[in-house]
């Protein structure tokens, strides 16, 4: 009888995902890109993940038993965090780079805006800036055991010819985690296919930056010039598993496709007429602030407002 | 001599222009890469702070109320040029370090906010004591945000090396995000001693500022309460669902 007449409000279908889910299949798909870069790049980027991924989730239990608040760190949002930090920083680096890093992006980046949901910007990626301006020297040291030199984007910059199938499979110099263009679109598409992620951001993103680089890169239509530069650098990374962020990406369709556009166009700008080689960071960034102006302008009109002028 | 001693320790902890009034946040942001700069923009400021409050008190019954706001700026301005001929003259190096920001504290929202706020509308040794107050409080707050970044972004205080060989200085500290968070995290740090001082039962009135939640009859206009304020908002809430229900009873 209960059980017949339960009477609740809506909503009355509910989906079985929550945010561990999600967040333990992004683990998932980051494991190809992470076990790449232990393998290209030996034992020291094992260490640096595990450092990295410790101190966010150990700084984000910290925080809440300090602050007398319930424990989140059962979400996995901070392995997360930790992790795609940790593929952002260049196996050269001393371990307490990762562990600088890993609080930041949880504590300043995350906890001090209120937690999961609450920050306005992809803690991952703003820890990175902060090591990237804090530490320069340190961060764009990409000399190691395997290779050493610059990264195949700078040289793409400075006009050295660069190896396209080297770049694609990943045995180039550069940070742990954004060498290997196969294992993160292997990634990617497993979060596709668990319906994750989408096409909007990532398509519209990769699509703007090509036509960018086609028209001021100053190569014209190359396609061996446009591959380069789409497997250089973090922008698969950037573009799979940072623009797509669930609390700092525009929640408006529409709006998601602007997101992606704009920051193709403010990759292209800075990896082209930036000082440095690569931007993607920093276009996500800056896209990141300028969420809710594109939910605002995106927004949707309500069923039956809006229909005749008043 | 009592009110002489209740405004300066208003101006240095009460109402600290920094951390409590939240003004002058240009200066504040722009100079503190290093601990002597802050303090050099800070003693500046005092200067020109206290010499200012001082004549307007003085014309206080000549200037006109409708004109107030330039007369305050050419008196200020007067003041300014004086104390920059002198920094250029005498102390050259923090002339160089200050650079643009010494002529703009003509427009330093602290003396034109304490100008307004109190010396126009009191006598003059008062005004003398809160403009020394104001400006020793925006010196031992510039100070300090100066000394925390110096010692992060470079390992130094006062340009002397203290930290050890193989700390790596935090580079972001000394450029402007670096600014940002050491003020926030100061601020935090002082509003968290007077909660808590409250919640103990201690008596805080020492340290407090002597505000009452009353914002609409408070003189203070550079009150930080003013900007956000959550007793004043429920307030005004209520005042709103009163005003709606005097109009149904009207109705």
């Amino acid at each position: 009888m209960s059980d017949l007449m339960k009477v609740s409000s809506n909503p009355h279908i509910r989906s079985k995902t929550g945010t561990s889910n999600i967040m333990l299949a992004v683990v998932i798909a980051l494991l190809p890109a992470a076990g790449f870069g232990i393998y290209n790049f030996g034992i020291g980027a094992l260490i640096t993940i595990v450092v990295t991924v410790a101190s966010t989730v150990l700084t984000e239990f910290v925080f809440e038993k300090i602050c007398k608040k319930k424990v989140t760190i059962g979400d996995y949002s901070a392995v997360v965090t930790g992790l795609l930090l940790a593929l952002n920083i260049p196996v050269s680096a001393p371990w307490w780079i990762g562990v600088v890093g890993g609080v930041f992006a949880i504590l300043v980046v995350k906890m001090l805006f209120g937690g999961l949901g609450q920050n306005f910007m992809n803690p991952a990626l703003g820890a990175r800036c902060f090591l990237l301006i804090s530490f320069t020297s340190i961060m764009t040291n990409f000399d190691c055991d395997a290779y050493t030199g610059a990264t195949p984007l700078a040289d793409l910059k400075n006009g050295v010819d660069v190896n396209i199938l080297k770049m694609v499979i990943g045995k180039t110099a550069g940070t742990i985690g954004e060498t290997s263009m196969i294992a993160i679109v292997a990634g990617a598409c497993f979060l596709i296919l668990m319906g994750v992620i989408d096409l909007r951001i990532p398509g519209s993103y990769i699509v703007s930056f090509v036509i960018f680089i086609s028209i001021f890169g100053g190569h014209g239509v190359d396609f061996a010039y446009i591959s380069a530069h789409l497997a250089g650098g973090g922008l698969m990374l950037g573009a799979f598993f940072m623009a797509t962020d669930y609390v700092t990406r525009p929640v408006t369709k529409n709006g998601q496709y602007l997101f992606g556009i704009l920051l193709g166009i403010l990759t292209g700008i800075f990896r082209i007429f930036g000082p440095s080689a690569e931007g993607v960071s920093y276009a996500i960034i800056i896209g990141n602030l300028l969420v809710p102006l594109i939910e605002k302008i995106t927004l949707p009109k309500a069923f039956g407002k809006g229909g005749e002028k008043a | 001599m009592n009110s002489a001693k209740e405004r300066l320790i208003n101006g240095i902890v009460k109402e600290n222009p920094t951390f409590v009034l939240m003004l002058g946040m240009c200066p504040t942001l722009a100079v503190t890469t290093s601990a002597i700069n802050g303090l050099g923009m800070g003693l500046t400021t005092m200067v020109v702070l206290a010499l200012s409050n001082v004549f307007i008190s003085l014309l206080r019954g000549i200037i006109p109320d409708k004109v107030r706001i330039p007369a305050f700026i050419v008196i200020i301005a007067s003041f300014v040029t004086v104390v920059e001929l002198l920094l250029q003259g005498f102390i050259p190096f923090l002339y160089e370090a200050l650079g643009i920001y010494i002529p703009l504290i003509v427009v330093n929202c602290i003396i034109l906010g304490r100008a307004e706020a109190y010396a126009y509308k009191n006598p003059v040794l008062p005004s003398l004591f809160d403009g020394i107050g104001m400006g020793l409080g925006f010196s031992a707050a510039l100070t300090c945000i100066g000394a925390v970044r110096e010692l992060l972004g470079a390992g130094e205080i006062f340009g002397i090396h203290v930290m050890p060989d193989s700390f790596v200085p935090v580079s972001i500290f000394i450029m402007a995000p670096g600014a940002f968070f050491v003020l926030a995290v100061l601020t935090a740090i002082q509003n968290k001693v007077k909660i808590n001082g409250e919640k103990k039962g201690k008596d805080m009135s020492k340290i407090q500022s002597g505000c009452n939640s009353d914002c609409m009859n408070c003189a203070d206009a550079g009150c930080a309460h003013r900007l956000y304020d959550e007793k004043a908002d429920s307030g005004s809430v209520e005042k709103t669902e009163k005003v709606t229900k005097e109009d149904e009873n009207n109705g």
